[in-house]
């Protein structure tokens, strides 16, 4: 079995963590991007793991759903604070992030088409998917500022507080919505979610700049692709994880 | 464009992958499929029920996780040595997600007391 076609010869008494050959297979370059990745979600972990801690550590609002109204007395049901659309002046619970989760999704679809392109030294196809990856990316990120502006802004009705005065939306010291970790997290989990959009659409465009320039052509690659094609992916995956468990558990 | 022949490199652009590309868009299929059972679960589920639907976009989410990992991302098709060097510290993270939730559980009986 050993002895049939394979290219690396291989000294006895050697394994292939001595050196000359590549155990994993990949480049080192792809290699610390899957290993910088992997660094990446033990911070998210953090993040999602204290939300985790802090949420269980609140009591559930536990009353009849329809009667469900903002207290910072227990945590709040996420489709009753997350329930606005940009210009109609409706309740669409969930529908607007639903949006953005299909946004995020579609982008990193035509990214992988890109990479497949690059697979095929195919230099206009590699351009055309990857302007609809930032434009995805762009889109995302308006969807967000606008999904902030409202949480800060708040509903029509607000809620009461303490002496009697009515709050509106939220900062990170007080929000109408629940406790005021409620609010904290918010900010916090999808700030730092959405600065590695914005980091990854400018890693984007950096790669479609160079492909326009031929630069990996002249190279004989597009292995930069991939390489920021797996951050890309991750930012969608992490995205997955805050949906389930910010949004709809 | 492409059939221009002056440009001084040479190139060989290969035709698309057909096979390929009609995967990725099954698994994006896959994804957008989820994602709608998700939002079906969230309103046809009572919130009554809050275990199963916890589970539900739970494993929902671990599943979905799995395509873009090991589809979109490659993983699945990488060597054993590489898969695995990423996925058993993420068992660690997911020890520690138990473990934590559980401490606040407990948390908060102490401060409430039920």
């Amino acid at each position: 079995m050993a002895s049939t076609s394979t290219t690396t010869v291989q000294a006895p008494g050697r394994s292939v963590w001595d050196g000359g050959v590549s155990p994993m297979g990949a480049s080192y370059g792809k290699l610390m991007m899957w290993f910088f990745l992997l660094s990446d979600a033990f911070t998210f972990s953090a993040l999602l793991i204290t939300y985790g801690l802090v949420r269980s550590s609140h009591p559930a609002y536990d009353g009849a759903v329809e009667a469900f109204v903002f207290s910072d007395q227990y945590w709040p049901i996420p489709e009753k604070v997350f329930e606005a659309i940009p210009f109609f002046d409706i309740h669409a619970p969930l529908v607007f992030v639903g949006l953005m989760t299909f946004i995020l999704i579609m982008s990193s679809v035509t990214m992988v088409l890109a990479v497949e392109a690059g697979h095929r030294m195919d230099r206009a196809a590699v351009e055309k998917w990857m302007l609809w990856t930032i434009l995805g990316g762009i889109t995302f990120l308006s969807c967000q500022a606008w999904e902030w502006a409202h949480f800060i802004h708040g509903t029509h009705a607000g809620a009461a507080v303490a002496e009697g005065t009515t709050f509106f939306g939220a900062n990170l010291a007080h929000n109408q919505y629940g406790p005021p970790d409620f609010a904290a997290f918010f900010f916090f989990i999808t700030g730092f979610h959405g600065f590695h959009v914005f980091s990854g659409v400018c890693l984007n465009f950096l790669i479609y700049f160079n492909t326009v320039m031929g630069v990996y052509e002249r190279r004989g690659h597009y292995e930069m692709v991939e390489k920021v094609g797996l951050y890309w992916h991750f930012v969608d995956l992490v995205w997955v994880f805050v949906f389930t468990f910010f949004y709809l558990v | 464009m492409a059939h221009h022949h002056e440009e001084t490199t040479h190139v060989t652009v290969l035709p698309p992958d057909r096979e390929k590309i009609k995967k990725l868009w099954t698994v994006a299929g896959i994804l957008g499929l989820i994602t709608g059972l998700e939002f079906a679960v969230a309103f046809l589920v009572p919130h009554e029920y809050k275990d199963l639907r916890v589970w539900t976009f739970i494993l929902m989410t671990i599943v979905k996780a799995g395509y873009i990992v090991g589809e979109f991302m490659h993983l699945r098709h990488e060597a054993k040595v590489l898969i695995w060097s990423i996925l058993i510290p993420m068992v660690f993270v997911v020890w520690m997600l138990v473990a934590f939730v559980y401490e606040g559980m407990a948390i908060a009986d102490v401060r409430f007391g039920f």
